[in-house]
């Protein structure tokens, strides 16, 4: 233990003396899920246990794409040294959005082979592969547009009892550390943080890109390594779906009149 | 077995999403036919208010250095304090507070989490929560299998039951874990309500046509003590800061009134926006998709209609 414990130190001068040089060896892990489409329908089978998958079209979770996953490669053309390796917890269905991320300018990828079962599980396979993998950042986005969970970053750094910032609008690397902005409701929060340390990302962190032309090129021979689940048992599962019920519909008024418009916010819906 | 809930508190004053959850977390002790405490890190005067949500016990350890947020710091010392609580329930409300400590908790005391919760569980066969998914467009119902279960409330997703009661407060004793997170600075955006927890929003989208236009927005929210917000395209173009982009990729909201200006209605905006109880929609193309989510509207040109709507609105306020 104090072995270890000596050469994590030993680490941590090494790194700040490279980043002095302004050399930064980075190790970075970018979580990425697949989310149907944002108009994608939603309708579910089985009774109404599944999500129908019928005619639905996958993406990359878009606050993974746009937000982790670009910051991390604009964090890598600046310090060329960093790596970037993508994680994803899914089955071979998941490899088109892997492919993607690369051809993004992700370098290397590791699927975890396996359903989602839950949050908690989902974390569970990530903390593992990140423990393995010695990273200094994991970046993921702020929730997945289909779960909304917004938990697996938070669940990833307790298993590696490290800090995690959730919500982060900017990032950047100052004197060895992490310097974080991110959004609280009502305005904004300016954190530092040593690493290793997981964030959250959302807009304002980068700008989308789309993947060029040798970027997809070269997506195809980078390495895509599966590796099996750990066991681990999920805390929770999915009874059933349903759908919001049906608006009435709406209550149109002349644009001669919008004195009526609200005498019935006032009166009928009482939201004024 | 018991029900803890979680209450977050800035200057010291209780959070209205906070409120919210004790009273959620009230129902469900009184469901499984338990008790409700609360449990508050940080120094507050509010505390016994609580009383009035149907909280029987608050545990507080007021310390300075609390007030600055560490999210693993926060997850210890509720781990630590249920040791001699004892809860087995835990409610949070699912702001970035605890989006930031729920998920850390789940994981220390292997207890299953829901967030994004909007009814109170059922627990006629297990113990089923029902979340909101798809970006509010569908729901979920997931049962919690473990022996200790974590909810986080959406805000704005239930009424609040006010009751006659006093709390109990009970000073904690624990040793507070060094923070790794320095927070350098908190910047409030001064003047305006916050958007996430904002009663009544008013938004605008490309329809206004340039940010010189957005008088009739802020005036509109001005009068009407609302937040405002804006579609996608707006803050991308740098008309309206990004913190106001509401849809799929920005803040999803729940408000009681949400009035869209010149904003067509996207299934993206909407992602964001249809959990509001009521929706208004000022477009001038009667084929706007948004009237189909809407529960009024009106068919004409904002620059028109709204400065009417303000002198309505205005008369209306002077009548009462
Ligand atoms: C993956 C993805 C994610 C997205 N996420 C989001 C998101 O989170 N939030 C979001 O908002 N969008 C999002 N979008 C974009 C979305 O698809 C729409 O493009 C966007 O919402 C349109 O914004 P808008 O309604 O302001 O502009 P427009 O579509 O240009 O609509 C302007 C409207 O104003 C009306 N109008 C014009 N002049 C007047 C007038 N004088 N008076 C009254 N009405 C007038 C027009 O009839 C029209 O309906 C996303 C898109 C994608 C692909
Ligand atoms: N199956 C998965 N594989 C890899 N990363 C994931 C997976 N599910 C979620 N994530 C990451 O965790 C973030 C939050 O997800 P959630 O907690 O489900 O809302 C996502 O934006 C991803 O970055």
């Amino acid at each position: 233990m104090e072995l270890y414990l000596q050469s994590i130190s030993v680490l941590n001068y090494f790194r700040n003396k490279i980043y002095k040089n302004n050399y930064l060896i980075m190790k970075i892990l970018i979580c990425i899920s697949k989310t149907p489409d944002t108009t994608s329908k939603i309708a579910f089978t089985d009774n109404n246990s599944k999500f129908s998958t019928d005619g639905v079209q996958w993406i990359i979770n878009p606050y993974d794409e746009w937000y982790a996953l670009v910051r991390a490669i604009e964090i890598k053309e600046a310090y060329p040294s960093t790596v970037l390796h993508l994680v994803n917890v899914g089955g071979v269905e998941s490899e088109p959005i892997i492919r993607k991320a690369l051809a993004l300018g992700g370098e290397e990828a590791i699927r975890v082979n396996s359903d989602v079962a839950d949050s908690f599980y989902v974390a569970s396979q990530i903390a593992h592969i990140a423990k393995e993998g010695y990273y200094d950042l994991i970046f993921t986005g702020k929730e997945t547009i289909d779960y909304n969970g917004s938990s697996i970053g938070g669940m990833i750094a307790e298993f590696l009892d490290i800090p995690f910032i959730s919500h982060a609008v900017k990032f950047d690397i100052s004197d060895g550390n992490a310097l974080v902005v991110r959004e609280i409701e009502g305005g904004e929060e300016i954190d530092s943080a040593p690493f290793p340390l997981v964030v959250s990302c959302q807009k304002g962190m980068a700008e989308q890109r789309i993947p060029n032309m040798k970027g997809i090129m070269g997506s195809r021979t980078k390495p895509l390594k599966v590796v099996e689940p750990i066991e681990i048992s999920p805390l929770t599962s999915v009874v059933s779906f349903d759908l919001p019920p049906a608006k009435a519909g709406v209550k149109l008024v002349s644009a001669d009149h919008p004195e009526e418009l609200v005498r019935l916010l006032n009166e009928e819906a009482k939201a004024i | 077995m018991s029900v803890l809930i979680f209450i977050d508190i800035a200057e010291g004053k209780i959070k209205k999403a906070s409120f919210e959850a004790a009273s959620y977390g009230a129902e469900i002790a009184q469901q499984l036919g338990t008790s409700a405490s609360a449990i508050v890190l940080g120094k507050s005067d509010e505390l016994s208010t609580l009383g009035n949500y149907g909280i029987s016990k608050v545990y507080n350890l007021s310390n300075e250095s609390l007030h600055h947020f560490d999210a693993q710091v926060f997850t210890k010392l509720i781990a630590d304090a249920n040791e001699t609580i004892g809860a087995n329930v835990f409610v949070f409300s699912n702001t970035t507070t605890g989006k930031s400590i729920a998920p850390r908790l789940s994981v220390r005391l292997k207890a299953g989490l829901v967030s994004g919760a909007v009814d109170l569980p059922d627990t006629t066969n297990g113990f089923v929560v029902k979340k909101s998914v798809f970006s509010g467009k569908a729901f979920a119902h997931i049962a919690i299998n473990s022996e200790i279960k974590i909810i986080a409330l959406n805000p704005n997703s239930i009424s609040v039951i006010k009751t006659e009661g006093v709390a109990e407060i009970v000073d904690l004793n624990l040793e507070i874990p060094t923070a790794k997170i320095a927070v350098q600075a908190v910047n409030k955006i001064i003047g305006d309500v916050p958007l996430s927890e904002a009663d009544i929003v008013v938004s605008g989208g490309r329809g206004l046509k340039g940010p010189e236009n957005w008088g009739i927005v802020t005036d509109l929210a001005k009068l009407l003590g609302a937040a405002t917000a804006c579609s996608r395209p707006v803050s991308d173009i740098h008309w309206r800061p990004h913190h106001e982009h509401v849809g799929q990729t920005g803040l999803a909201i729940a408000p009681n009134l949400y009035i869209a200006i010149g904003i067509s209605g996207a299934i993206q905006h909407l992602a964001g926006v249809n959990r509001s109880k009521t929706i208004v929609v000022i477009n001038k193309d009667p084929e706007a998709p948004f009237f189909k989510a809407a529960d009024y509207g009106i068919v004409g040109d904002a620059f028109e209609v709204v400065p009417k709507m303000i002198d309505a609105i205005k008369k209306l306020k002077e009548s009462v």
